[in-house]
């Protein structure tokens, strides 16, 4: 606890922001249901009333409070993005080391079927198979996982084969340690950086892909609130130079800036550096 | 040298591979999908009498195996057929928008990779730096909008507010070089904003990555400058990733281009594959997603090829 | 008559129509004659010759073609509008007028139609048109290996005869008084015929535009053509459509000026764009609208007192307000339109009663009640958030709807006419007598609601050879009446076609049949 501590103090001031960004957004999302004035889905106004008293930011195209959706926006938006990023990440991380660690055919092979998932064009692909598996909440993680996996594997593949190749790991490889060993004591953090930079920016993607999916007619299905679809909902207000589609959109960016920053900071701390240096 | 050009007759053979797997999966993914193309075609107008007969006469009513390996053959004698729905040479349909699509592609990719490994460059140059965090924010914030929202912000401002570019790319293939690039530059610039902060922040990181390393402190220690130490010691090492992350994006702008299409109305192939898919019309579908497949098996190769040349030990695996 | 100009200045810019100028003005005083002779001096204006005209369309798929069988959405219907004639046209007022048909006439059954063709019509390709023409256009949409969606519709034609140079003589197997409105059907194109056939994907029609370039789901170009007929129409020299499915975009392409019109203004933001300078607002009340089709064929739907139960338990004006902003007219639960000839303007409007939902519950035996409502945007715009609202109105009457959402994808073959309640769009029938037999007659393919009443098919079938105006009237009447209390069919409103265009624009009165002046725009238009 000391130690985090005192880590907290020698962070810069983005890393804290970027704590306390990812802080807020915590509890919103986990007392959504007590900071919110009304139900998710519940009509409680008439459409797009103005900014102001009983709905602090007016409410949507249905009559539905608009800080209302925006609390339940974060608890789905951003359940949903992290568990299919981890999950994603699980799958590509541990493969692509795997893959890099072992060579050979293991890697030929995973190499190749990844080959074929990435040259499947993402969107259409997603498209398809949201089509015939249906839009529910766990197979569009799941699909957007498995798709998203195979860039992480790419990723991590192409690392750890820089690695893979360096003189320590082949030590350890003719000191007979086993595979997981290698992959977790040599290959995985020393990999770690550009992992992690990468899973702050694939988290924000997912939030894009589901919105880009909301263009397209599937995605987050209403009524759930999330704000890729608040975003489009709204888009065309932008046109008249009305703030409000900015808010979900500003939503997003600010976790975006916030995780990264964080990522950032982790980035620093495991390369070892010095601000000074 | 004689090892990487077997390397890349190997990959091409398995690229073959990679292309008929992709066109089995395509095709296996559209026979699911609920409904056929008679049925997409006439909609709400659809009667049993009138499907039947669309079905009789575009031999929709063969099984499956045997239209697939109808197309097969004449995929194999280099005929892409005919679009379903409306007769037309998928060779034809497709070639003017393959340009568009590349076109726009290269475009974006003119504009968002020297900008994007500059950036990613000079923010681990001056690490930690204002300038570091500002582009950091900056980048991080308009990949943060999603495509079309940064392309409705781009057009409420240079098209509506200050008149300079069309608000639509009605580019037709009659147009001169810098005509039909005026006419893109909207698309352009909305993808450039989309992928340079990914390449940006890989080329940092990656960078950074390496200074952590012994010959870095090395090179420190012996006191070249940082600057020279970041260009000619760790830039070439940090390629690989960088490379990667790059042919990713091109991939993406060559295939996942389609909400930006859709927005500007540009005559690109991922609307295409979007119409074609929602019509069930199988054979453009196979076309393109045979085409963005082996775009990416190329740019893939090309990345390898780049990444064993700017690390030469990958070349000699265990 | 003070207000009167008030209604002139309204009728000019479009934003009343000509009915209820006229409605108004007799209001106000004047004799039905005075106001329509009004109303014609106030829409009457010199078209001038020129320009380009820009459309943008939010329709168009890179799978349309140019064949007339399939034609599905307003992209094509509007190239066709321009490019090839018919036999008939609903005119811009609503009334059937005369196209490549100088006249027709019926024998006293209405069984035999002889069509008296025009002289001198000359094709894109220079055929002069004849009775083959006629004969092989309709013929494309006949018989066993037709793929037409308009197969439905000529299907009641036993046979098709020339007489002479210039008379083609259809015989029905049922006698049909409407049968002059059937032949203007956008499907049902006269195209030049080669040996007693067509070639449907020529794009070669009669219309007063040329295609010169036609790239699916991106643009067509229209070239005036020389030798076109009609001397008071097709004053553009040229004209361009663009299909621009994204709203925003084709909004701000409008804006810009990059388009002179657009189709589906957004109408969450209509009155934002009606506030730029150089666009106005161009609505039409047609037939087009929005159902709850329920099976009367699966129960609970079976029993009419649960229809009636849910038909009094939704409120109609506030759904308008929440789906459609008000761009549109509420339903009385039947599918005949203000538009349409035989509207029974009499029948008391359907009221949300919570009082006598609960009276039917209660009748059909129940005390509540649980059903599943199957929509998805597919059906219209807003199918769901309708649903959801009606969910809401239906829940103070004890009911409990379930909001099915469905897959856009697929819809109108995997859930309409499947499943047991569903949100169905129809773009409406210029006639009662067509839009009852396509979704209403026992039998009928598009009968989504597998309703069949006695009487109301006996009707049906009376009506549809009734030359007599007035007896006409009370049938129809009665057949509305009939479905309002005992069909299966909620429907809630009808909506508007609302439009935006450049001020530069002029046009008369605006066709309400279809969007974009009854898909007749490119010919009907000019530049001010």
């Amino acid at each position: 606890m000391k130690d985090f501590v005192k880590l907290l103090r020698s962070s810069p001031w983005s890393a804290r922001f970027g704590m306390a960004v990812i802080v807020f957004y915590v509890v919103i999302a986990t007392f959504a249901p007590i900071i919110s004035p009304y139900g998710e889905t519940d009509i409680v106004g008439s459409e797009f009333e103005p900014w102001g008293e009983g709905f602090f930011l007016g409410t949507d195209n249905l009559g539905r409070d608009m800080f209302t959706r925006l609390v339940y926006g974060a608890r789905n938006t951003i359940g949903i993005a992290f568990v299919t990023t981890c999950l994603a990440f699980l799958i590509g991380g541990f493969f692509g080391l795997m893959a890099a660690t072992l060579g050979g055919w293991v890697d030929q092979a995973l190499s190749r079927i990844v080959d074929v998932f990435m040259a499947l064009p993402p969107l259409i692909f997603a498209l398809l198979l949201l089509t015939i598996l249906g839009t529910s909440i766990p197979i569009l993680i799941v699909v957007i996982a498995v798709l998203d996996s195979t860039r992480v594997y790419r990723l991590a593949r192409a690392v750890a084969m820089n690695i893979a190749v360096m003189d320590f790991v082949e030590v350890a490889r003719l000191r007979g340690e086993g595979l997981m060993w290698i992959i977790r004591r040599e290959v995985l953090p020393n990999s770690m950086p550009p992992l992690v930079a990468e899973f702050g920016l694939r988290f924000c993607f997912v939030f894009l892909f589901i919105s880009a999916l909301s263009f397209l007619g599937l995605g987050i299905q209403p009524p759930t609130a999330d704000w890729g679809s608040m975003v489009r909902d709204n888009a065309t207000l932008i046109t008249y130079g009305d703030i409000t589609p900015l808010l979900p959109a500003g939503a997003i960016a600010l976790l975006t800036v916030g995780v990264n920053f964080v990522v950032d900071w982790f980035l620093h701390k495991t390369a070892g550096l010095r601000d000074d240096q | 040298m004689d090892k990487i050009l077997k390397m890349i007759a190997q990959r091409l053979a398995l690229g073959a591979v990679t292309l008929f797997i992709v066109s089995l999966i395509i095709f296996l993914a559209v026979q699911l999908l609920p409904g056929d193309l008679a049925e997409a075609i006439l909609g709400q107008a659809a009667t049993p009498e009138t499907v039947a007969a669309f079905r009789r006469e575009l031999q929709l009513d063969l099984p499956a195996y045997e239209r697939y390996l109808n197309w097969l053959f004449g995929i194999l004698q280099g005929d892409l057929g005919r679009s379903l729905a409306n007769q037309r040479e998928i060779s034809e349909l497709i070639g003017g928008r393959l340009l568009n699509t590349l076109f726009l592609a290269a475009l974006a990719a003119a504009i968002a990779v020297p900008l994007a490994v500059t950036l990613g460059v000079l923010a681990a140059l001056y690490r930690n730096s204002f300038y570091d965090r500002t582009v950091n924010m900056v980048t991080l914030t308009t990949i943060s909008f999603p495509e079309f929202f940064v392309a409705y912000i781009l057009i409420l401002v240079l098209a509506v507010n200050m008149s300079v570019f069309p608000s639509i790319s009605n580019v037709s293939s009659d147009l001169g070089f810098w005509e039909r690039a005026y006419r893109s530059i909207l698309p352009a610039l909305t993808l450039t904003l989309v992928v340079v902060a990914h390449m940006m922040r890989m080329t940092r990181a990656a960078i950074i990555n390496l200074l952590a390393s012994p010959y870095i402190e090395m090179a420190n220690l012996k006191g070249i400058k940082r600057s020279r130490i970041i260009t000619h010691h760790a830039l070439p090492n940090a390629l690989s990733p960088i490379i990667n992350v790059i042919v990713i994006n091109l991939a993406y702008l060559v295939v996942g281009v389609v909400i930006v299409e859709v927005v500007f109305v540009y005559p690109g192939l991922g609307q295409l594959m979007v119409d074609s898919v929602s019509k069930r019309d199988i054979p453009v579908v196979q076309a393109c997603s045979l085409i963005f497949a082996a775009t990416y098996v190329l740019l893939n190769l090309t990345a390898d090829i780049l990444s064993i040349l700017s690390n030469p030990r990958l070349l000699h695996p265990r | 008559m003070r207000g009167l100009d008030t209604y002139k200045g309204l009728l000019a810019s479009g934003r009343m129509t000509r009915r209820d100028f006229i409605q108004r003005a007799m209001a106000l005083g004047a004799t039905t004659a005075l106001a329509s002779t009004m109303a014609g001096q106030v829409l009457a204006a010199t078209p001038k010759k020129g320009g380009k005209l820009r459309l943008g369309i939010g329709h168009g798929s890179t799978t349309d073609t140019l064949d007339p069988a399939t034609w599905e959405n307003l992209y094509v219907q509007v190239m066709g509008g321009a490019t090839q004639n018919k036999l008939s046209e609903i005119g811009n007022t609503g009334d059937l007028v005369p196209e490549l048909a100088e006249s027709w006439e019926p024998t006293p059954d209405a069984i035999q139609w002889r069509f008296k063709l025009r002289k001198g019509v000359e094709f894109h390709n220079g055929k002069t048109l004849d009775t083959d023409d006629v004969i092989a256009s309709f013929n494309h949409h006949r018989g066993e290996d037709s793929k037409s969606a308009a197969k439905p519709i000529v299907d009641p034609i036993e046979d098709i005869k020339a007489d002479g140079k210039d008379t083609v003589v259809f015989t029905m197997k049922t006698g049909n008084a409407d049968f002059p409105f059937i032949v203007s059907d956008y499907h049902l194109s006269i195209l030049p015929s080669k040996d007693g056939k067509v070639n449907s994907t020529s794009g070669i029609g009669s219309g007063g535009y040329t295609i010169e370039n036609f790239e699916p789901g991106v643009r067509t170009v229209l070239k005036r053509f020389p030798n076109y007929w009609k001397s008071n129409r097709a004053h553009f020299d040229e004209a361009e459509m663009l299909s621009i499915v994204d709203v925003t975009a084709r909004t701000n392409a409008l804006t810009t000026g990059e388009i002179d019109a657009m189709d589906r203004v957004d109408i969450k933001t209509a009155h934002l764009l009606a506030r730029k300078p150089k666009v106005k607002i161009v609505e039409t009340s047609g037939t087009a609208h929005y159902t709850f089709a329920m099976r009367t064929d699966t129960p609970p739907f079976d029993n009419n007192h649960v229809r009636l139960a849910l038909k009094h338990a939704l409120d109609r004006k506030a759904l308008l307000q929440t789906v459609l902003r008000g761009h549109g007219v509420v339903g009385n639960d039947h599918p005949i339109g203000r538009s349409n000839r035989f509207h029974a303007d009499e029948l008391p409007q359907r009221e949300y009663d919570i009082d006598k939902a609960k009276f039917h519950l209660k009748q059909a035996g129940l005390s509540s009640l649980k059903v599943d409502l199957s929509a998805a945007d597919a059906a219209f715009a807003g199918a769901v958030d309708a649903a959801v609202v009606y969910k809401e109105h239906a829940s103070k009457a004890g009911i409990d709807i379930n909001v099915v959402r469905e897959p856009n994808d697929g819809y109108w073959s995997n859930v309409w006419l499947k499943k047991p309640w569903c949100a169905v769009y129809w773009g409406g029938r210029p006639t009662e007598d067509w839009m009852f037999s396509t979704a209403y007659a026992a039998g009928a393919p598009w009968n989504d609601t597998f309703w069949e009443h006695e009487k109301f098919n006996k009707l049906l079938i009376q009506a549809r050879a009734e030359l007599d105006e007035v007896k006409r009237r009370a049938m129809y009447v009665e057949m509305q009446l009939i479905v309002r209390d005992e069909g299966g069919v909620v429907v809630p409103m009808f909506n508007n076609y609302v439009m935006g265009l450049s001020k530069k624009i002029a046009h008369e009165e605006m066709g309400a049949n279809w969007a974009f002046d009854g898909f007749r725009a490119i010919e009907r238009w000019w530049f001010a």
